[in-house]
């Protein structure tokens, strides 16, 4: 999305909004997030991936290759298995975007509220007059 | 103070928020509808916010702009649709910086006991349009919700 690139709001981060799609996409499949839940335990092979789940080992390999893709784990070759392992900085990454989103609106909120307060709080009263004596 | 609650579902072109106010419907809805009041809360701190039109009718249109200290100016602009009523605002929404990314916000105030709750739903064109416009221009929001924080005990008018 390079038409935010120029933008002077946008701060400067090192995951493109592109790279967020991937991530929000590749998170937003259960078989997906119990593989990364599983991964938290340790580095697992496809075979102990498969383990849990009713569907064929290469549908587990095809939802590996997204979580690849979206740099959410990496891979390696152990004599003749393939490791899959967490990668954390994506996940973090996804989390502090969202987390800028609330802040922002957080703020608009307060000044909100304090609006709020300044439209329903009473007139001051009118300074007494002080009884005059006959 | 409230929690803002904000719904930003992976894989859906939609971000939902919801927040509470100390304050009834009515006034809720005037802060969210007349221009100088509108001013007072919805621009970031570091920047100055201008109302260059605000027809709040069906069919009428906005714009404001977002201005920063270095003189750039970020604006905005959209259409409502429907007469803007309490129970439904509905208007179009458009960053100039990202000309034809659209999305369409809506609005619902409900009142229980003095106090009124928002939900605003916005319904963007894609995935990624939404992922970019919640990602683009949210930077300085971090701490900006403490100052606003400082801020409200300050403009709160004391009780005679």
């Amino acid at each position: 999305m390079t038409m935010f690139q120029n933008s002077a709001i946008m701060d400067g981060q090192s995951t493109g909004p592109d790279q967020l799609s991937a991530v929000f996409s590749a998170l937003g499949d259960p078989t997906r997030r119990a593989i990364l839940l599983r991964l938290v335990e340790g580095d697992r092979t496809v075979a102990e991936l498969h383990a849990p789940f009713a569907m064929s080992q290469p549908a587990i390999s095809r939802h590996l290759k997204v979580l690849e893709a979206a740099g959410l784990i990496s891979r390696r070759r152990r004599a003749t298995a393939r490791l899959s392992h967490l990668e954390a900085a994506p996940l973090g990454e996804a989390t502090a975007w969202l987390a800028r989103y609330q802040a922002f609106w957080d703020g608009r909120f307060q000044q909100l509220d304090a609006l709020l307060a300044a439209l329903q709080a009473p007139p001051p009263s009118p300074a007494s007059e002080p009884a005059v004596e006959g | 103070m409230g929690k803002t609650v904000i719904s930003a579902p992976p894989g859906v072109p939609f971000v939902d928020i919801t927040r509470e106010f100390e304050a009834p419907r009515e006034v809720v809805f005037r802060a969210w509808t007349e221009p100088d009041l509108i001013v007072q809360w919805l621009g970031p701190r570091k920047y100055h916010m201008e109302i260059e039109r605000w027809d709040a009718r069906d069919g009428g249109a906005y714009r404001y702009v977002h201005v920063d200290d270095a003189g750039n100016a970020h604006g905005f602009h959209g259409v409502f649709h429907g007469a803007p009523t309490p129970e439904a605002m509905v208007q179009t929404f458009e960053y100039e910086g990202a000309p034809g990314h659209v999305s369409l916000d809506s609005l619902v105030l409900e009142e229980h006991d003095g106090r009124t709750v928002a939900r605003l739903h916005s319904v963007y064109q894609s995935v990624a349009d939404r992922d970019a416009m919640v990602e683009a221009g949210m930077g300085e929001g971090v701490t900006e919700g403490f100052e606003r924080l400082d801020e409200l005990v300050g403009r709160l008018v004391p009780v005679a």
